[in-house]
Formats: C-alpha cells, structure tokens, sequence
C-alpha cells in the first residue's frame, strides 16, 4: 500500500501550528495554576536543597530559576554517587553509590551511601566526615561546618582518593576500549580484513593515521605517536559522546581532566623535540641577536600557551554545551505558560543535542589534530636554514 | 558594578570571535568554490583554524569571568 506524503506533511504542519495556538488560548492563569505541580515534583530532582541556598541571593528572589541554576551547577560537578533521578518531597535517590577512599591516618574505605547525599555524617574508624557542596570534609560527631566570611569551609579536607562518578565513567570507557580494540588487533593476524565490529573501527583508525598524522608529523616518524593519538581521540570520543546520554557524566567539561590530557600533550611533544626545535625556541636562527633575545621568552610562552588553549577548548566547548542544554530543558520549569514553552524547548533541546553530536566528534578530532600538530613542530627536518615561513610557530 | 566592565569584555571578545570566524569561513567557502578539489585539504586548514581562534575566545571568555 503507498501512502502519499503529502497528507502526512499536511497533519505534521497543522499539529505544529495547533500546538501554538493551543499556547495562546490557554489564559496564563489556568497554565500557571498546571505547571506548579510539575515544576516542583521535575525540578526537585535537583535536590537542590544544599546549592540553592546561596544561589538564591543570585537569582533575585525566583525559586525555580535559583533550583535550575543549582542543577545545572550540580551536573556540571564530579559526584560521590550516580543519582540518576530523585523525589524531594519523599526524600528518596535512585542512583548507586560509589566508593569512597579517603588517606587521613590511614586509608579508609567506605560506601558514598553513608552520607545520604550530604544530609548524614559518615563515620570511619572513628573519625567523621560530611559532604559538603561535592568535597568531603572531616568534622565531628555533630556534623558541623564552619564557614568562612565568604561562605567557604574552614574544615579540615581529608586526601580524597574516591572512585567519583567521573572516575567511573574513565574507567568504563577504558574497558571499552579494551574490549573494542582488542579483538581489531588480533584480526590482522588471521587476514587483511578485520571481522564483526572491528569493520566500524578500521576506517576511523586509517582517518586518524592518514588524515591526521602523517600530513602533520610525516612519513617517517608518525608511527611512535599513533597509540597516543589513537588513544586520546577515541578516549575524549566516548567520553563525550557518554555525556550526551542521560546518565549525566561530565568527563571532559572537567578542568582536571582536560589539564591532564593536555599535559600528556605537553610532555609527548616536549621530549620527542629534536635540536631544530629547541634551537627555534632558544636562539632562532635567521634573526638579528637582539631579536632573537625578545624572542626567547615569547617561545618559551608560547610551548605553555599551546596546550593551555587545548584544554580551555575542550573543557569550555563541552561545558557550554552541557549547560545549554540544560539551561534549555530548565526552560520549561521557570516560564509561566507550559504550553507554549513545551514544544519550543523540545525543539531546541534536540537540535542543540544533534549539534552537539557533531562537537563530540570535531572536539575529539581538534585535540587529536592539534597534539599531532604540536608533536609535528617539534619532530619536523628543517633542511635549509631559512624557510620557516612554512613552519607553523606562527599559528598559535 | 564589577561586573559590568567583564561583561562588555566577554561581548567584544564574542563579536572579534564572530567576524574571524565569518572571514575564515567565507574564504574557506571561496576558495573551494575556486578549486573544488582542493576542499579537503582547505577544510582541514579551516577546522584547525577555527579551533585556535575558538580557544582563544573561550580563553579569554573564561579568563574574563
């Protein structure tokens, strides 16, 4: 049976235009007296109850702007525990807690489900610790903070080695690397053609070596750095793309994390620079000496600005993203007519989600471009002594 | 009234970022339309060169705050 399209389209377009006119014809007294239950029984889910308070001062006076600022800021932060959805009005998380270890005196394990979400003082041979604001700090029996005059902890911090939400989601994703990669590697050692899954990865794994390593490092020395290449592109992928499922994780809008990846960067290309390298940054041939003083200090800068601008990237590029989308589901709870407000956030929420799709891959493929570039400076043959305007110092 | 000065900074810096961004885009877009089978290589030139400026906008943005 052929069904034409057009009809399809047709009640498509109406249903669209309906929707609105069902918005404007619903009186703003009606929606508001609707989207109260809701907006307390979704936007508690924030469990806002310990950011709020000092966002409230922000948000001048609104409730459920100060609770969507406090849940956005919560996502954005590493937890102790994955809640994937909870009820403030019962008082109860769906989620698991994760492990704590904490070194003070000794190492001391125990489960993230003892601090209740940060409402009850976990007890470890015989010292006490409470949640506060995403960091654990020692107190006593009581559980009491003392605050600064700017509102911070004076508490004791103990040494936090905790297997955090964040940690967690590195270490699925090594595992999945692993168990991805490993059956690749040893179907080259039946025959030419990968089988099963390793079909989807092979050409992903050829773009990287050909279009990113060898045109920026060269022929002949791009094999040393296609594990790390390799590694940090699928790494940041995956992560990335786990932050766009419900789950919430956010790996990579981690400043440490980033700053960590980005160090790698720093180090790979810093011990694998060859003379010419180090001579380009110490005393550049082909300029007069007192140039070549004022350019010294600007080199040495520029080796630290270029993995600084790497991590800002990633970091800033992923947390953007997440806090637009959020800011945009958090949309609906703070208008007051729900009708209206429906279809325009669903609507943007999906297309910014479908964009940043698109970021996962080009931010994973960005840090792998540029580290392979940074690597390429600093291995790169200069063969006669004054062609460097091809060389691309110049680009960062 | 701290906040202010922060705040036009971070505009600048958004419509600095705007317009290199338009340059580097429509020159992309010229010269692929010259030689179209260059586009590969032009992109890549492109990619890398919108992410160096993305940074520094996002620096200085982050910087900013």
């Amino acid at each position: 049976m052929v069904i034409s399209k057009k009809p399809v389209r047709l009640i498509i377009a109406t249903f669209v235009a309906l929707v609105s006119i069902g918005a404007f014809a619903n009186p703003e007294s009606d929606t508001l007296h609707v989207s109260v239950p809701e907006t307390h029984a979704v936007a508690e889910e924030a469990h806002a109850a310990h950011g709020a308070s000092h966002k409230e001062t922000k948000a001048a006076g609104d409730p459920r702007k100060a609770e969507v600022d406090a849940y956005i800021e919560h996502h954005l932060q590493d937890s102790h525990d994955f809640t994937l959805f909870s009820d403030k009005a019962e008082g109860t998380h769906f989620g698991f807690p994760l492990p704590v270890i904490l070194i003070d005196n000794g190492v001391k394990v125990f489960s993230s489900s003892k601090f209740h979400h940060g409402e009850a003082v976990a007890e470890a041979d015989g010292s006490f610790y409470k949640l506060f604001h995403g960091k654990i700090y020692k107190t006593d029996a009581q559980g009491t903070i003392a605050l600064d005059a700017h509102g911070h902890p004076t508490n004791e911090k103990p040494l936090d080695f905790s297997i955090t939400k964040n940690v967690v989601s590195m270490l699925f994703t090594a595992l999945l690397l692993f168990l991805i990669f490993t059956p690749l590697a040893r179907s080259y050692a039946k025959g030419p053609l990968p089988v099963g899954f390793g079909r989807v990865l092979e050409p992903l794994v050829i773009f990287i070596r050909d279009e990113v390593a060898i045109p920026n490092i060269g022929e002949k020395k791009y094999r040393k750095y296609m594990g790390y290449l390799l590694t940090v592109f699928f790494f940041i992928w995956i992560l990335n793309l786990l932050g766009m499922t419900p789950i919430g994780i956010n790996v990579t809008g981690n400043i440490a994390i980033t700053v960590c990846l980005a160090l790698f960067t720093y180090l790979i290309t810093q011990f694998s620079g060859n003379k010419d390298y180090w001579k380009h940054i110490f005393w550049m041939p082909g300029v007069p000496v007192p140039m070549k003083i004022i350019l010294m200090p600007i080199e040495i800068l520029g080796t630290l600005t270029k993995p600084f601008a790497l991590l800002i990237r990633l970091f800033a590029n992923i947390t953007a993203g997440h806090v637009v989308i959020m800011s945009l589901i958090g949309m609906i709870f703070v208008t007051k007519n729900i009708y209206a407000d429906l279809p325009i956030s669903f609507g943007l929420t999906l297309f910014i989600s479908v964009i940043e799709i698109l970021v996962a891959f080009l931010q994973a493929f960005i840090f792998t471009m540029l580290s392979s570039l940074f690597i390429g400076m600093a291995v790169q043959d200069h063969h006669d002594e004054h062609g460097h305007d091809d060389h691309l110092n110049s680009l960062v | 009234m701290g906040e202010i000065p922060n705040l036009v900074g971070a505009g600048l810096v958004v419509i600095g970022a705007g317009l290199g961004l338009g340059k580097i885009g429509g020159s992309a877009m010229d010269a692929i339309a010259r030689q179209p089978e260059a586009a590969g290589k032009i992109q890549t030139a492109m990619i890398i060169i919108a992410a160096l400026l993305e940074g520094l906008a996002f620096a200085a943005l982050i910087l900013g705050k």
